[in-house]
This record gives structure tokens, sequence and C-alpha cells, in this order.
């Protein structure tokens, strides 16, 4: 236990010793998203009713902050180590795969939280925001947080360079970010992008979560919940076979 | 119990054979040498040891405790020197120990930890960021976060490859002092007189395969006699009647230099007086005893 616990406080301090790069700069960078769009769409767009556009963009820039934050920490952590050839300090003591995988997740969890929390603080003042079912808010924002570091954490072990990364982050990671309702709802797309949204893990992720602050998604909050349980079981037990394989990092 | 038990241990890449077959014991309290050239299967060994890498077939154990299945006990046991000169350059010299420390499941080791340091003087290091420490810092750093945990193995990778005669003097002296306490030390290096001086026992690897396997001393006696070291005179050239006697027909010495094997001292005068019939002018003279080199480079030949 002190190993996780010791790798979980390595993991953290490594962002946190460069918390105005991990922290600050993305949450004024979802502050300027609101700012932007928030601007120009608030008198054009009403997604839910009752709604404004403002207060409807908050849930999903805190969400999308969240994920790739998230995503950041885990895969950039990893890969950095991989590269300058660190990693070996994790590899050689006696760290199960599964401490590995709690610690490397964790703490990518956690600057997610930060991070949202952050965005969160900041936007609240833009926008007048309720908070129907704070549960939900907790539960998606944590378990969105635990996928997006899951999926660094592949991502980090399969990539042997910075630009494998970047292209898994561009190619795969934005897209399914961008097209899963952050800046609208899927209720506004025609009929064959709505159904090609369901297939995106991501959108269930941000639908659940502004649930918990409107009361309104797209889909019922439990239905969300179910896949995104899902997802995460399926994608956190196919990151601990990597690590119990070794695959890539123990060859 | 052996400290270290490899068995019948094959490593494939492709079609290469990086290990084939290997099988040693190390003996508890040993301080053991791995030598071989550049691409023996040294570092991959090691490697499999430390489970770094997995082996194809065969298995290692620490202890008795098998590298794979039971890993969490033959890692407790093992402190791995690497020969990449690596750091986190997010950390100071004290944080970096105390999270090796943590891994290894210890907290409030800071005696252990200062009494490393002092040993290997980084005590003045202790808060400066690893980023602005020089390479012989950073490996001194690399052997104390080996021993955070007081391993009763410790694997040394090439340690001393590029650093100065201080580290290499406080390195071996602590070294030497853990395994006068019982520490079993396994060494791989490429300067022979280092492995001659610290190693009861020496491995030697070749292409993946162990081709020697012995006591220091009785490596040494396998090669009797002394090698003649001679520096002829610009323009001058060795007799032809000398030449089946030069032990190093490739001539690492370059120039007008000639290293010959003789079995004793009285052979010595006949050779001179060869020279002197062909008015060959010598520079400069030496006779030394065989020493691991010359086994190390007669067996390498043998196996070619």
């Amino acid at each position: 236990m002190i190993g996780f616990q010791t790798l979980f406080y390595k993991e953290v301090l490594r962002f946190w010793k460069v918390a105005a790069q991990t922290v600050a700069a993305p949450v004024l960078t979802a502050m300027l998203y609101l700012l932007i769009f928030g601007h120009v769409l608030q008198d054009h767009v009403q997604v839910f009713p009752g709604v404004k556009y403002t207060a409807f963009l908050v849930p999903g820039l805190i969400m999308m902050s969240v994920l790739q934050n998230a995503f950041a920490n885990s895969s950039s952590s990893l890969i950095q180590s991989k590269i300058t050839g660190n990693l070996v300090f994790v590899l050689l003591p006696p760290l199960s795969h599964w401490e590995l995988f709690g610690a490397y997740v964790g703490a990518a969890v956690l600057r997610g939280a930060m991070v949202g929390s952050g965005v969160f603080l900041i936007t609240a003042w833009f926008a007048k925001l309720s908070f129907v079912a704070p549960w939900w808010i907790l539960l998606f924002g944590l378990l969105g947080a635990g996928i997006l570091g899951t999926l660094g954490l592949v991502a980090g072990i399969w990539a042997d360079k910075f630009d494998q990364l970047a292209a898994f982050q561009n190619f795969l990671i934005m897209p399914l970010t961008f097209l899963s309702g952050v800046f609208y709802s899927i209720h506004s797309l025609p009929g064959f992008w709505q159904d090609i949204s369901r297939f995106n893990p991501f959108f269930y992720m941000i639908d659940g979560f502004r649930y918990g602050f409107f009361g309104q998604s797209d889909v019922a909050p439990l239905h969300s919940f179910a896949v995104v349980c899902g997802f995460f079981l399926l994608v956190a037990a196919f990151a601990v076979y990597l690590l119990k394989s070794g695959y890539k990092l123990r060859h | 119990m052996a400290a270290i038990q490899i068995t019948n241990v094959e490593k494939r890449y492709r079609s290469l054979r990086a290990l084939d077959g290997v099988s040693l014991t190390i003996e508890e309290g040993e301080f053991f040498g791995l030598l071989g050239p550049n691409g023996a299967g040294k570092t991959t060994l090691i490697s499999i040891l430390a489970g770094l890498n997995r082996a194809n077939a065969g298995s290692v154990s620490v202890h008795g405790h098998d590298v794979v299945s039971e890993y969490r006990a033959a890692r407790r046991l093992l402190g791995v020197v690497p020969q990449e000169l690596v750091f986190d350059p997010f950390f100071t010299v004290r944080e970096t120990l105390r999270l090796q420390s943590g891994y290894f499941g210890l907290k409030n080791n800071d005696a252990w930890i200062d009494e490393v340091m002092h040993h290997l003087n980084l005590t003045n290091k202790a808060n400066a960021n690893m980023r602005a420490l020089s390479g012989g810092m950073k490996r001194r750093v690399l052997v104390a976060q080996a021993l955070v945990h007081k391993p009763p193995v410790i694997v040394l990778d090439e340690p001393t490859a590029g650093v100065d005669v201080e580290l290499r003097q406080t390195l071996w002296q602590f070294v030497g002092r853990l395994n006068h306490e019982g520490h079993t030390v396994v060494l791989t290096t490429h300067y022979l007189e280092e492995a001659q001086a610290l190693c009861n026992r020496i491995a030697m690897l070749k292409a993946g395969k162990l081709v020697a396997l012995d006591s220091t001393a009785n490596l040494i006696h396998r090669i009797s006699g002394s090698q003649l070291t001679l520096r002829l005179a610009p323009g001058n050239r060795l007799p032809d009647v000398l030449k089946p006697l030069v032990s190093h027909p490739d001539q690492l010495l370059g120039g007008n230099q000639y290293i010959l094997r003789v079995n004793d001292v009285a052979e010595v005068e006949p050779i001179l007086a060869k020279l002197r019939e062909g008015r060959v002018v010598i520079e400069d003279m030496q006779l030394q005893q065989a020493d691991l080199e010359d086994v190390f480079i007669q067996i390498m030949e043998r196996e070619k």
C-alpha cells in the first residue's frame, strides 16, 4: 500500500510542481471558450427550455477540461518516463499492476477534478447555474476522469514517441470530445449524426454530467451511467491487462 | 540457498538469440563479475533478473523467489543500478531517494538515506534538483536509489562507465563494505582490472552463451606465464623468428609495439639475444604477469 501511495503522491507532485501549465492554463482556455462562444451564441441558441446558452455551455466545458486533463496527465507522465528512461524507477520496485494502474489513474482523476473545479469557479461568474442532482455531477465527473486517465495510460503504454501520442490525442480523443455535445445538444443534429453520436461513449459522460446541473438531458441519466460504467470497466480491464503482460514496458 | 539462480534462460529478438540457454548460480555473499563484449547479453540477463524484460524460456530466481511468479518478493531483495544515466527532472536528490524508498514500501527511511548519501558524497547535493547535477553526481544518485531498501543482492550494470576516479573509489569502498556485511554483489564492467580486483568469481558471456565460469584466481591461472611488451625504435621491425610469440596479433597498442608471450623470466634473455642479432633497437620494455584481460581476450578469441 505504501508503494501505491508513494507513486500516487509522485504523480500528483509531478503535475503540481508545474501547476501553472497543468492546472491554471486549462482553466484559462476554458474561460476563453466560454467568453467567445457564450458571447457569439448567447442570443441565438437555446438548447434546453429556460436554460441560457452560456449556462448550457458551462457543464460541457467543465467536463471537457476534466477529460482532456485527465488524459494528458497519465499519458504525458508515462511517455516522458519511457522516453527519458526513468520509468525504470517504477518498474524495478515490487509494485503490482494494480498499484501502477491505481496510482496513474488516481492522479489523473485528481488533476481532472482540480482543473474541473477551477473551470467551475471561474465560469460560475459568467452564468447562472442550478444543481438539480449534485451526486450525478460528482459521479459522472469522476468516472469520466477515470476513463480518460485510463485511456491516457493505454496511450502512454502504446506510444513509443511523442508524435504517436499526439496522434492518439488529436485523432481519437479530441474528435470524440468535441463531437460529444460539449457545445450543443445532439437533438440539434440531423438524424444520422444523432445515431452516430450514440456510439460515442464521451457523449454519455457529458450528457449525464449536464443532467446533474439542469435535470435535463438527451438520454436518461441511468442509461448514461450504465454506458459510462461499462466503458470504464472495459478500458480499465484492458489497461490492467497491458500492465500485467508488460506490453511495451517490460520487453 | 543461492542468491541468484539462472536456469537455461533464453531470449530471442526475432532471429537474434540474445541469450542462448544460460545457466549459472551466484551464492550469497559473492562479489560476482559478469563480463563480455558489447552485445554479449549481459544487460539482457540483468534485465530479466530485474523484471525489466521477460525470458522466452528458462527461469531466474532471487533467494529462491521466481522473478516472474513471485516478482514482489524477488524485487524486494534486489537493488539494480541501471546502465543508462537516467533521472527524473521534477525532483531533488532527497525527493528522488524518498520516493524510491516508498516504492519499496518504506516510510521514514531518512536515517538510511542520509547514510547512503554520506557514503556516496551526496550530502551537500541533497536539496539540488536532479537536472542541476553533473553526470558523475547523477550516477551516484542512481547507486543510492538502488540501495535505499538495503537489498541483500546488489546488481551494478557498468556503474563506472565514464565516471571519474573519485567516484570509482567512493563507490568501490561503499560497495565493498556492503559485500563484507553479507550483501551479494553482481557487477558488469568493461574495466577488467576492476573486475579482477573486486570479484571473487567471474562469468563470461559471448553472443548469448556462457563461455567461462570460474573463480577469478582460477581464470588467471589458465594462462601461465607473463607477457613481454616491447617498444622498438622507429624503423625497426620484429625479427620473423619472434613473430610466433606475439600474443595479440591485432596489435591494440599500434605503432612499433609488440606483446610477446613468455612462460618465465628465463625466456626473456633468448628473445633479447635474437633482437641483438637482428640489430633491433629497443626503446622500452616491460614484463608483466598475465591478468584477467589476457584471459578475457584469449577466451573471446577461442570462441570466435
